[in-house]
């Protein structure tokens, strides 16, 4: 943790006042189960924000429904001024800005590592081919493992699974990220190289909502972190102030538990 | 650590330990025997009574089929010796057996098309990076030298005119040597024949063009026409398949329904009687005059009864793709047809290679069928030969029968064998 506790330093940057994602009193519903409750929330570009709260609190809900891998039924949410809405040219356009980085990764395992980073590049960007590879090895690089550019997924440990995953999304440059639980499905190994990887974007100023449990991550690279329970956000403030001074009985409860160990 | 009363506990193995070979009797010769021949005393039993029984039916099965069978000489030769396979009978009617009653001045057409498809089969089928190695590089072009001469002095003994024999050797040659340099040489040959060779087969089987005389299609016959039918389901059955399967999967209602309703249709009855119902019933509804070739008929109705089981294999392999590669695909930026046709369906139809051949080979044999309504498909020809008094002989049925189980298990061991390549091949996800 030391290590990262000198980054901090150099990672409180200015965040600017241009608001890039913007929540406005967004409800969903599974069925007649009520998942997201009024939900509001404004993040503003080079925020990096640290949702956490129990399991079916709804957090992950919650970000998946920014790139509209959930619909929701009420409300508004608006990125970079482009309203989500049933409208598949916005919800494109949006995709385009937003890149995801999931638990299982979800790389393609028919394609090779190289292939998987220029994949949307070629397609959906249009970008020829030989641009779009220099671009896949420049991140893989960024990652530390362009060696292993022409390997397929399940030749890789899952840590270098998850660093290509997070390859693959800065192919398309986008200028949001998401973060699904991005080190859950790793063993604790490998969590290092992945959240090293997430703290130097978030170094070069990537706006970034990271759904996660690692505390550590949270205190060193979060400017703000939000508390959800049962489909609502409970509480959010600046990292010191959230894990020293938590207002709410149910943020001290579920503090209490997970730095219990 | 501190603790000097638990030191005892720690225990380190410097020294790796070196592998020593395995006890005689779990390997080598004797120990597979005992391993699957002898591992118990009943299995031992059954061993004996095995070896008995093959030592008992074998030989005779040879001498039937191999040593005692006649292999030259005409129908007379199969009467002396009625007790054995007779041979000369599929060397006496083949161009019968192959091209049904197709006018004999016309027959090297399809002596053209098969040399296309046989080549163009035989290049496909080769890895690109495997053709270019020594052996297989020797081994295909003698193949191709092969067919592409024995095609060719067909052509020419069917006598068909010397500017069709040179286009042909020109087509064949050309399209081999234009695909070998490519980097992609295989799958470009391959989409190329997909979609241009059955328009080669409907012109030059039909005719009517380019000079080339009309054949109407009740004179197709023999294995060409069990091709024509084959090939038709084949290339019609996948792409019509992935759309239902992936209709039956679509969040939208009636695409849903309809595909749903398509497919249960299809696949509720049997093909017998979707070839009566094309064959007798369709006329009774269709407007006076209006008159669908009958080939066709049953084409359609192979290609529609072969895609609603297509769907299904399809929808399988649909079903074992997480969520996670959809969301993967959706979280780039990929379109429902780029996520589809670039990450889900490469994945969905590796994982049913096998179910996709399977019916491919389901649906060659039962291009049989179609001798009920009356059509004169490789195993109808070969009933029809055997009928002929000149013919009436003992050992002429068998014969004919076992003949065309053989050519029908070439054609589909080889698609099989082609599939298990193909899965070997495409296996990437678990390659460590």
């Amino acid at each position: 943790m030391n290590e990262n506790t000198q980054k901090i330093d150099s990672i409180k940057l200015e965040i600017s006042d241009e608001v890039v994602i913007r929540i406005q009193d967004m409800n969903k519903w599974y069925g007649a189960f009520h998942v997201l409750k009024n939900i509001n929330l404004e993040v503003n570009r080079g925020e990096r924000i640290v949702v956490c709260g129990p399991s079916g609190s709804g957090k992950s809900t919650m970000i998946r429904c920014i790139n509209r891998l959930e619909e929701h039924q009420e409300g508004h949410i608006y990125v970079d001024d482009i309203e989500l809405t049933g409208n598949l040219k916005h919800i494109d356009a949006i995709r385009r800005e937003v890149g995801m980085v999931f638990q299982h990764f979800n790389l393609f395992p028919h394609l090779t590592v190289l292939d998987n980073c220029t994949l949307a590049p070629i397609w959906v960007k249009k970008m020829s081919k030989k641009e779009a590879e220099e671009i896949g090895m420049q991140y893989l690089e960024r990652v530390k493992i362009p060696e292993q550019a022409l390997k397929y997924p399940g030749q890789l440990s899952g840590g270098q699974q998850q660093r290509v995953a997070i390859a693959r999304s800065l192919c398309m440059s986008p200028k949001i990220m998401l973060f699904d639980e991005p080190t859950s499905a790793l063993d604790p190994e490998m969590i290092k190289e992945v959240l090293d990887t997430m703290i130097s974007l978030a170094e070069e100023g990537m706006t970034m909502i990271c759904v996660t449990h690692e505390m550590g991550f949270a205190k060193t690279v979060a400017n703000r972190v939000i508390f959800m329970d049962g489909g609502a956000i409970i509480e959010q403030n600046e990292p010191n102030n959230f894990f020293d001074h938590p207002q709410h009985e149910r943020t001290k409860l579920f503090l209490s538990q997970i730095l219990a160990h | 650590m501190g603790d000097n009363n638990r030191t005892n506990y720690g225990i380190v193995n410097a020294k790796p330990i070196a592998d020593r070979d395995a006890p005689i009797s779990t390997t080598g010769f004797i120990g597979w025997l005992r391993e699957n021949l002898f591992s118990s005393v009943g299995n031992s039993i059954l061993t004996i009574i095995g070896l008995l029984f093959i030592a008992y039916t074998v030989p005779s099965i040879l001498n039937w089929t191999l040593f005692d069978a006649v292999w030259s000489g005409g129908a007379d030769a199969c009467r002396e010796n009625p007790h054995a396979a007779c041979w000369t009978f599929a060397g006496s009617w083949w161009e019968f057996f192959l091209y049904g009653f197709y006018d004999r001045t016309q027959r090297w057409r399809i002596d053209l098309v098969l040399w296309v498809l046989y080549v163009g089969v035989a290049f496909v089928v080769v890895d690109d990076d495997v053709r270019k190695t020594r052996p297989t590089s020797t081994i295909l072009g003698f193949f191709i030298a092969i067919v592409s001469m024995v095609f060719m002095s067909l052509m020419i003994q069917h006598g068909a005119p010397v500017m069709w024999t040179m286009a042909a050797t020109l087509i064949t040659v050309g399209l081999v040597i234009w695909a070998w340099g490519l980097p992609n040489g295989r799958s470009r040959l391959g989409l190329l024949l997909l979609f241009a060779y059955p328009v080669l087969v409907f012109f030059m089987l039909g005719g009517g063009v380019l000079g080339l005389s009309k054949i109407a299609t009740s004179d197709w016959g023999g294995f060409s026409l069990t091709l024509v039918i084959a090939i038709t389901g084949i290339v019609a059955s996948l792409p019509i398949g992935i759309l239902l399967a992936l209709g039956r999967r679509s969040d939208m209602p009636v695409l849903r329904l309809v595909s749903t309703l398509f497919i249960e249709f299809w696949r509720g009855v049997p093909l017998i009687t979707v070839l009566f119902m094309a064959n007798f019933m369709l006329p009774l509804f269709a407007p006076e005059g209006a008159n669908i070739d009958q080939l066709l008929r049953a084409l359609i109705g192979v290609a529609l009864f072969s895609s609603a089981y297509m769907a299904e294999v399809v929808r399988g392999g649909l079903q074992a793709i997480s969520k996670g590669q959809y969301e993967g695909a959706m979280s780039l930026g990929l379109s429902y047809w780029k996520m589809m046709g670039l990450i889900v369906m490469p994945q969905a139809l590796k994982i049913v290679i096998p179910g996709i051949v399977n019916t491919f080979i389901g649906l060659f044999k039962d291009t049989t069928l179609v001798l009920i309504i009356g059509l004169l498909d490789f195993l109808s020809s070969v009933q029809t030969a055997s009928t002929n008094p000149d013919w009436s002989i003992r050992s002429v049925p068998y014969s004919g029968y076992i003949f065309v189980a053989f050519i029908f298990w070439l054609h589909c061991y080889g698609m099989a064998r082609y599939s298990q390549h193909l899965e070997d091949k495409l296996n990437t996800g678990h390659k460590r």
